[in-house]
Parts: structure tokens; C-alpha cells; sequence
């Protein structure tokens, strides 16, 4: 998967996995030479957040912009300066990583009728596996919250079902007819399936518009066993 | 929905509570365990139960405690400054004899502290979760898996001995990710509670549930009567997970996130030829001695790893009783260990024994 627009809006249930799909949609296209921000629009979620990586990210030449208190004991929902900037087109192309469920978009809200003037698209990811939204009715309904309260629609699926590192092919194959349903119903593109790098080799040809990706969001425990 | 799913921490503790047959959630919302109040307010409407988000942790306990009295299956949840709130609701809650289910998903102390991970509330869980002679069961889970297992042992178990368990997780536990098989206890009756405060029901005498006792003779009886059931628990509910400990020279103690961080310190420890092995509470109260005197004979030390400044250390001490050595290892404030800190001090132990 590539980024299409100037801003790409990354929503979904919390969990779904849309820290690890923007950080590697962020890596993906600065390797390709452009100039790329991130934005931690998570304003909810103390932990597991796009800015624990910003390290990484930033070696990479990625512009990571994080809410204020990112990382810190404060939880103030403030929305960062630098946010401004980005929407200048000053930073390049932007990822927003917006926080989970309708609660976490809520922030988009604020810069609704600013983002709407611009070339931007919004992704709703969906993973199978999350309870709550493991139907195509429920991950609908999730997504009509979201947009009520963001003041956006989605304009793209990205369907990143998966169980952590117990993710097999099967696990992928078997989610994609809950992707395509929900796409479907919701009358969306499906943009791409994602699959961990390690089975991704597995589903060559079996799945379409698969997006290999790396996983960058791991536990404490794992980080000097890989 | 398929057979195992993703679920966070906080919500498999709610949907396993829900699953075990809870119809009845009072509490209020507080970082890092919030999501089990959030998933609670969608899920229980949906299987005719009731989310009650009280005023205040205060008033939450309180209607735990009422709940209860009634025979019901009720429980509460928060973190660090909210549990010391509810601690005079605890005690009270123990003192007149009642199940409940108390989750802690712990964050950094004292005072408002801070909202990442913690183990530091381990002395309010085992010494005095309130006021008062009294214990109340803790289960310590290390996986979201376990988390889900545990809530209805907590719950079989607080029913059958008539008193409060809590579920000690923290921060990292409840916001984490894992795939989990939500179990089936459909089919499953809860416990007769004949003690109940739900109408007398043609007995002759009312039952009431009261934790005033001006007699102090009664009182003693009473709480000589508690600790009689509290010496079968010791005897009888201890729970740990042995990991490489028959021939360990180091003997790593360390109870839910930082076991796994432990875990992964041992195995880097085997790789580099360290005998090193895990000893991993399952409850911290009863404390599983038995699995720490099984190590004694064979350990030339042991290495408590807690996010504290060292709380559950007392403990392995209180065992091992100066056979061997007890060292501490522990991060505060919200700090995980890492792996590689806790292999420097297995390897400094080792170094220093030979």
C-alpha cells in the first residue's frame, strides 16, 4: 500500500493495529525519498502509542510529532502546535495515527473543517480478531461512530486482522471474507490486507493487495529476544 | 465471531467477569483501567445487567458491598489511588463475610503517582488492603490469557470462602494486546447462597450482614474463625509456575509483567550457560511457599524482579528464611525493567557465588 493523498487519516477500534500500519506506512514512504510526517493523534491512550517509536521513525528522516505530554505521566488531551504545521503542507505528506474507537477520534473533530478543504483520505482499519467489531455489522457500526464524532467519512478499508506473533496464513485467509463483507457494506474500497513480513511470503498470490509490514509495536519483554 | 480473539487486558477482564456469570459492575473511570468501565458500559446492557458508574470509588465499593449482601456476583474495578479509597469499603466487605471481585490494574505511587505500569501496590494487596485482621485472596496473572482465567477462579474461589479477591494486574497488562480464548461457562450455576440478605423465604430468622461487633469476645471468635479458613487457603490454594527451576543456581521470583520480563532474562541467562530458572506467583496471597521451599535445597541464590522498590521481596525472605541469599532487583515510578537489566544482575550473582 502507498499513501495516495497529501493527509492520510489512519481510524479504527482500539487494537486494530493502527500504530504498527502508520509507522510502516510512514517508513514506506520515506524510504521512497519523500518527505513524510506522523502524527500520535492519540489523545486517549497512554500506552503502545506511535510516539514510543519516534526514534526510529526519526532516523529515518520522518517528522514525528507527538502531543505534548506523549510518553509522560500527564494525561492532558492537548492537541501539539506542530499540528498546525503539518496542515501548512510544511512537514510533507502527513499520517495521522488517530487514537481507538470514537473517544480517540473525537480530536479529529477540531481540525475537521480544515482537513476537509484539503487533499486528504481517511482508512478505517479493521482486524477480524478484535472482539466487538469481529463482525461485519459491528466493525460498521464502530466506523459510523467514529465519523459522527471526527466530523469525517472514511474513504478506504485496510483490513489488518491478525493475532499478534500467533498470526498464521489461515488466520489471514480466513479474515477475508469478514474484509470484503464489511467493505461491501460499507460501499468502501478495500485498500489492501495486511500480513506480518514473516507469513506474508506464504500468501503470495493467494491474497490481493497484500501489504507485507513490519511489526514495530511489541511488547517490553520481546524487544531484546528478537 | 472466531474461536480466539485480540483483546486488550482491561476488556478480556471484563468479558471474563461477564462469562462467569457477573451481572454487576459499580465503579469509575481511572488510567490505566478504564477500558474495563468502558467495555462494561457497552457489554452489560446487552446481557440484561447493569454498568453502574458510581460518584465516587467510595460509593462504588459500597454498593459492591450491598450487592453482595444481596447473593449477587458483583465487582469493581480501578487502579492504585482509587483502590486505597476502597479500602475501608474492603475491610468492611471482609468483615462481614462477603465474596467480591476487586481488580487492580496498577499504576505508579504514592499519591496520584503516575498512569504507567507499577507493581507497587503489592503490600495494600497482601498486608492491608484496609483496616483490620483480615486477608483477602490476590491472583497476580502474567498474560491476558491468564487474566481471563483467573476472573472466575476469583470469583468460584471468593464465593467459596466468603471473602473479597482481587485481581492484581498493572498498567502494562491492562493495556496490552494478546490473543485469548474466551472460556465457556455456559451451563455453569452459581453457588446457593443461603447466607444471603435477599428475604427470609420461610425461615424463621432474618440473615444479616453487619461488621459491628461492640462484644469484643465475639469479635475475637470471629475473626479467630477468619483465620482459620485463611490457614486452609494457605494450605490448600497456593498457585505458581515453576520454570527451569530443578537445577537453577539463580532462582528469579517475579509475579505478572515482570515475570515475563524475567522469563525472558532466564532464557538469554540458558543461552549463555547461567543456570537460571523462574519462580512465577500465581497468588501472592496465599503465597506460594511451597513452590519457593521446592527450590531452596538446589538454588545457591535467589533474585526478586518487581516493579518497586522491592515489596514482594519480604515474602521470599519470610520463606527462605536465611538459607540462602535474597537479592532485589526493581524499577519504580512506571519503569519496566529490561530484559538485559535483570540478566546483568543474574550474571553479577553468579559472578559474585563462585
Amino acid at each position: 500500500m502507498r499513501l495516495e493523498k497529501k493527509i492520510t487519516i489512519i481510524c479504527g477500534h482500539y487494537g486494530c493495529g493502527k500504530t504498527n500500519l502508520s509507522i510502516n506506512l510512514a517508513m514506506d514512504h520515506a524510504r521512497e525519498g519523500k518527505q513524510t510526517a506522523l502524527v500520535d493523534l492519540d489523545l486517549v491512550n497512554p500506552y503502545f502509542r506511535s510516539s514510543d517509536y519516534r526514534e526510529e521513525m526519526e532516523k529515518n528522516g520522518i517528522t514525528v510529532i507527538t502531543p505534548v505530554y506523549a510518553g509522560t505521566t500527564l494525561d492532558i488531551p492537548a492537541i501539539p502546535p506542530q499540528v498546525d504545521a503539518v496542515l501548512d503542507g510544511s512537514c510533507g505528506d502527513v499520517i495521522f495515527d488517530v487514537g481507538g474507537d470514537d473517544a480517540g477520534a473525537t480530536v479529529l473533530g477540531r481540525l475537521a473543517d480544515r482537513i476537509r478543504t484539503m487533499d486528504y483520505e481517511m482508512i478505517y482499519v479493521i482486524n477480524r480478531f478484535r472482539t466487538l467489531t469481529s463482525e461485519p455489522e459491528q466493525a460498521v457500526g464502530l466506523l459510523r461512530e467514529i465519523e459522527t464524532a471526527s466530523h469525517l467519512r472514511a474513504s478506504a478499508l485496510v483490513n489488518n486482522s491478525h493475532l499478534k506473533d500467533q498470526t498464521s496464513p489461515e488466520d489471514i485467509l480466513g479474515a477475508l471474507e469478514f474484509a470484503h463483507s464489511t467493505a461491501q457494506l460499507l460501499g468502501l474500497p478495500l485498500r489492501c490486507t495486511t500480513a506480518p513480513v514473516s507469513v506474508a511470503e506464504a500468501l503470495r498470490d493467494k491474497v490481493e493487495n497484500l501489504y507485507p509490514v513490519s511489526i514495530y509495536v511489541r511488547s517490553p519483554w520481546e524487544m531484546e529476544n528478537k | 465471531m472466531p474461536e480466539k480473539v485480540l483483546m486488550k487486558g482491561n476488556e478480556a477482564l471484563a468479558e471474563a467477569a461477564i462469562q462467569a456469570g457477573c451481572r454487576l459492575f459499580f465503579g469509575y473511570p481511572i488510567t490505566p483501567q478504564t477500558e474495563v468501565a468502558a467495555y462494561m458500559s457497552k457489554r452489560m446492557p446487552k446481557v440484561g445487567g447493569t454498568y453502574l458508574q458510581a460518584e465516587s470509588e467510595v460509593a462504588a465499593i459500597n454498593m459492591v458491598l450491598g450487592a453482595s449482601a444481596a447473593g449477587a456476583r458483583a465487582m469493581t474495578s480501578s487502579s492504585s489511588p482509587g483502590i486505597s479509597l476502597k479500602s475501608e469499603g474492603i475491610s468492611y466487605i471482609a468483615g462481614s463475610d462477603l465474596p467480591a471481585l476487586i481488580i487492580n490494574v496498577q499504576r505508579g505511587g504514592p499519591g496520584l503517582g503516575g498512569i504507567q505500569p507499577s507493581q507497587a501496590d503489592y503490600w495494600q494487596a497482601t498486608r492491608a488492603t484496609g483496616h483490620g485482621d483480615f486477608q483477602i485472596l490476590v491472583f497476580a496473572p502474567s498474560t491476558v490469557q491468564e487474566m481471563v482465567d483467573l476472573v472466575s477462579d476469583a470469583f468460584d474461589l471468593g464465593d467459596k470462602y466468603r471473602m473479597p479477591a482481587m485481581i492484581l494486574a498493572d498498567g502494562m497488562l491492562g493495556q496490552m494486546m494478546e490473543p485469548v480464548v474466551l472460556p465457556d461457562h455456559s451451563g455453569k450455576e452459581l453457588p446457593e447462597k443461603p447466607w444471603a440478605a435477599s428475604g427470609r423465604r420461610g425461615r424463621g430468622t432474618h440473615n444479616i450482614i453487619n461488621s459491628l461487633y461492640l462484644t469484643p469476645q465475639e469479635l475475637e471468635r470471629l475473626t479467630r474463625e477468619r483465620f482459620a479458613r485463611y490457614d486452609k487457603i494457605k494450605a490448600t490454594e497456593q498457585r505458581a509456575e515453576e520454570y527451569l527451576t530443578e537445577d537453577a543456581d539463580v532462582v528469579v521470583v517475579a509475579y505478572g509483567a515482570s515475570s515475563r520480563i524475567a522469563r525472558s532474562a532466564v532464557n538469554m541467562a540458558r543461552e549463555k550457560g547461567i543456570r537460571a530458572g523462574l519462580i512465577r506467583p500465581i497468588t501472592v496471597w496465599p503465597y506460594p511457599t511451597n513452590a519457593i521451599e521446592r527450590a531452596i535445597p538446589t538454588a545457591k541464590a535467589f533474585l526478586c524482579v518487581e516493579m518497586s522498590m522491592g515489596q514482594m521481596v519480604d515474602d521470599v525472605r519470610l520463606t527462605v528464611n536465611g538459607r540462602k541469599p535474597v537479592h532485589f532487583y526493581g524499577r519504580t515510578g512506571g519503569i519496566i525493567p529490561t530484559p538485559a537489566e535483570v540478566l546483568d544482575q543474574i550474571e553479577k550473582i553468579v559472578g559474585g557465588a563462585e
